[in-house]
């Protein structure tokens, strides 16, 4: 095959190295679930049925997704729709904007550290507001109700889910929909919601429907912040993989298949809501009704909670720093008495081949993801492709289809087929959460690219690979290398992957902070959950810093 | 050897629907104006000469450019060079970054490129421009960095895509006689696009519609 026949083949291979592990994996999950190739049956189910807490588990996942995704959406449009443009709104998006690259488990660690009983707010108020001298007995970490958790997955959730919306906003033509509204009378809230976000929405539809079904299956926030007797079924479907007995694993791939069917059930619920509250959209549009006095309100309500969402997550992460460095730290003093580096000295040789492990993965399938994304890209440019809806679809798939329903699945087909979980196949793991991120990050910018700018280096008789390499790879640097660090974020970040496919024996830094998180060594957590925070920190700055520099003689590419 | 740029039987369709047609030898160093309102096909009309037609679009008809057939070739073979509205300078590029693009590998070794590029920047008045910054250029200097990269890569016929729409009106006056004289003293064959009746007239040859009617005779 040609090269030009290699690369038009890209998309095709990113589609097929997507899918595959995740079908692959579905089908490793059924096997098991209905005794394929042992005794075919129902046994592994009867053993769910069986398990006491199935019906708490099963509705702690359906509130915990719904609840966390319709609010962090609800704040996230809220926030679009009364402040987009004012100061306040760039304000808040420089601060929410950075919390994306935030691990999902630092960031449950951090909140973790800001409202337990013996927590930041708890020694803030304490003694003289409270009166309490010892951590209140408070079930406020882990609450059957799953709140806690809900907030964690809140917070978290709102940063992707604007970072989504701003993208999708420009192709909307908000600007000028607004405008032609509020000559008509119509508040800013009514008008963004009546012309603007139908628009909007069917953009934002597949990263809604990943976020319902991340925070529906959520394993890693959910053993730090979530209720644990019933714990999330996603929780117990982990544990029973990792350390039930032999017949638990069937059970696991069964609660795994009704983990599978709940999250289709809720985004199919999810979806007649859409349709309803569509055709409510439509009656009210033609009520003809303004609204004016609803923006007051609404953004009074919005700016506090977003900007507190906000806040405690920075707090929290503050917080896990200070715990990394804390000498001496008695309840109820707000600080330490002494700063000491005792946990970093002493832990050294832990962290250290942790955050190498996690930076090779992370490296490895950061580097794959993106030569593939340009690939795809530089393939739909050349060959003026355009990406089905299903193609796009099938990019979403391993962020919709939730991970702990495919890969117990591929675990175990993996040892049937002799293969022993090393750092390989975990970074091919990490690959197939990267690529999405990858995409969905460097898509926009690459097909933003004047396209005049391509056909005049060919009209100066410059190959496409040279006009690919030269001018349109250089000039794309900065969104290439977001892209990148989006990557190696979401790579660091992973959990279940790392845990399952590794079987254990890789040890990154979110699995050590997160294996820690049961035990009471604040210091120790706040250790690795800092430098889990810190890596993507840095591949940000560095995405930053490194186009600036090098383009630092060049205003024209400051403009970019 | 018939020299100049042949257009045979050109015909540009958007699905079932015909929206430019030319056939016409343009003589070396002549330059042939296509003018209508904009949306009227002129740009796409470019782009199939050029090799880049839209996907939606489609051409028939055969391109001879000094006796080579060029239908088929893609658009880095045809030796045809363009320019737009915007000198679009690369900005990641020096001012002489932007001409050693251009410049042909084989030109070897790299003080030959540089004597190249001084002596390009030297007949536009720029001498000693080559490590500026692109964004620090005026107007009229980026429209004559633009003609010289063009120009380096010794393109056999020229497209001007509104080239002189975006400057100011003396300027612009400066910069469309230096384009037409040098493209006449390199016996370049030119095809200009305008929706400008001035442009066309100073560029004095036939003026036709899209669709090849002749407006003006040469």
């Amino acid at each position: 095959m040609t090269g030009t026949g290699a690369l038009r083949q890209a998309p095709r291979l990113v589609m097929l190295l997507l899918t595959l592990p995740v079908l692959a994996g579905l089908a490793g999950t059924l096997a098991p679930a209905f005794g394929l190739g042992g005794e075919p049956g129902l046994d592994a189910f009867r053993q769910l049925r069986d398990w006491p807490g199935l019906p708490g588990a099963l509705w702690l996942s359906v509130k915990v997704g719904v609840i966390s995704t319709a609010l962090s959406l609800a704040l996230v449009l809220a926030l679009v729709a009364t402040l987009q443009g004012s100061r306040a709104f760039e304000a808040l998006r420089h601060l929410i904007s950075p919390l994306l690259s935030v691990p999902h488990a630092a960031a449950a660690l951090g909140l973790a550290f800001l409202i337990a009983p013996s927590g930041w707010i708890a020694r803030a108020l304490s003694p003289w507001a409270t009166g309490w001298q010892q951590p209140p007995d408070l079930l406020i970490l882990n609450d059957p109700g799953g709140w806690t958790l809900i907030l964690g997955l809140t917070a978290k959730e709102m940063p992707f889910l604007l970072l989504m919306t701003l993208a999708a906003l420009p192709q909307t033509d908000a600007r000028r929909r607004l405008l032609v509204a509020a000559t008509m009378g119509y508040g800013r809230t009514a008008a963004f919601t009546l012309t603007v976000l139908p628009a909007l929405y069917r953009q934002l539809r597949l990263p809604i429907y990943a976020v319902l079904a991340y925070a529906m299956t959520a394993v890693e926030m959910a053993m730090i912040l979530g209720p644990s007797r019933p714990p999330l079924l996603s929780v117990q479907i982990t544990d029973w993989m990792m350390h039930g007995a032999a017949g638990d694993r069937d059970r696991a791939a069964a609660a795994a298949l009704v983990q599978l069917a709940l999250v289709a059930g809720a985004i199919a619920g999810w979806i007649a809501i859409e349709r309803l509250s569509s055709a409510a959209l439509r009656h009210i549009a033609q009520s003809g009704q303004r609204f004016p006095h609803l923006d007051t309100p609404l953004r009074a309500l919005t700016l506090p909670l977003t900007t507190l969402l906000t806040l405690s997550l920075f707090a929290g992460l503050a917080g896990l720093a200070l715990w990394s460095l804390a000498g001496l730290w008695s309840f109820p003093d707000a600080l330490p008495e002494t700063l000491s580096l005792r946990i970093w000295t002493e832990a050294a040789p832990g962290l250290w081949s942790a955050t190498l492990t996690a930076l090779a993965l992370a490296l490895a399938a950061t580097l794959i993801a993106l030569a593939l994304v340009l690939a795809c890209l530089e393939a739909e440019h050349r060959f003026a492709l355009t990406p089905s809806q299903g193609a796009i679809f099938l990019l979403f798939l391993p962020l919709i289809i939730p991970q702990v329903a495919f890969l117990p699945g591929l675990t175990v087909l993996m040892l049937s087929l002799g293969l022993t979980g090393g750092p390989v196949t975990v970074a091919a793991a990490h690959f197939v959460f990267v690529l999405p991120y990858v995409f969905l990050s460097l898509a926009g910018p690459w097909r933003a690219f004047d396209p005049r700018v391509a056909l005049l280096g060919r009209s100066l008789n410059a190959s496409p690979l040279k006009v690919f390499l030269r001018l349109r790879l250089p000039m794309l640097l900065a969104p290439v290398l977001t892209a990148a660090a989006v990557g190696f974020a979401v790579s660091i970040g992973q959990y279940l992957p790392t845990l399952l496919i590794g079987g254990g024996r890789v040890e990154t830094l979110t699995t050590e902070a997160v294996a820690l998180s049961s035990g009471g060594n604040r210091r120790l957590i706040g250790a690795y959950a800092l430098l889990q925070l810190a890596l993507p920190a840095m591949a940000f700055a560095l995405a930053l810093t490194l186009p600036r520099l090098i383009f630092r003689h060049r205003q024209g590419m400051a403009a970019r | 050897m018939t020299t100049g740029f042949q257009i045979d039987g050109f015909s540009l369709h958007l699905g079932p629907t015909e929206i430019a047609r030319l056939s016409t030898t343009v003589a070396p160093g002549e330059v042939l104006t296509i003018m209508g309102p904009s949306g009227s096909g002129k740009s796409t009309l470019l782009a199939a000469l050029i090799g880049a037609l839209p996907p939606g679009f489609r051409s028939t008809g055969t391109l001879t450019l000094n006796a080579r057939d060029i239908t088929a070739l893609p658009t880095e073979a045809r030796r045809i060079g363009i320019l737009f509205q915007d000198p679009l300078l690369f900005p990641h590029l020096s001012v002489g970054g932007n001409l050693a693009f251009a410049l042909p590998a084989t030109l070897r070794p790299a003080t030959a490129r540089q004597a190249r590029i001084d002596a390009a920047l030297t007949e536009v008045g720029l001498e000693n421009f080559a490590p500026r910054d692109p964004a620090t250029l005026s107007g009229g200097q980026r429209a004559r960095v633009a003609l010289q990269r063009m120009l380096l890569a010794a393109p056999q016929a020229l497209l001007l895509d509104e080239p002189f729409s975006g400057l100011d009106l003396a300027l612009r006056r400066q910069i469309r006689t230096l384009v037409f004289t040098t493209a006449q003293a390199r016996g370049l064959p030119v095809i200009l696009v305008t929706h400008d009746p001035e442009d066309a007239q100073a560029a004095g040859g036939r003026i036709v519609s899209p669709m090849g009617e002749v407006m003006v005779e040469g």
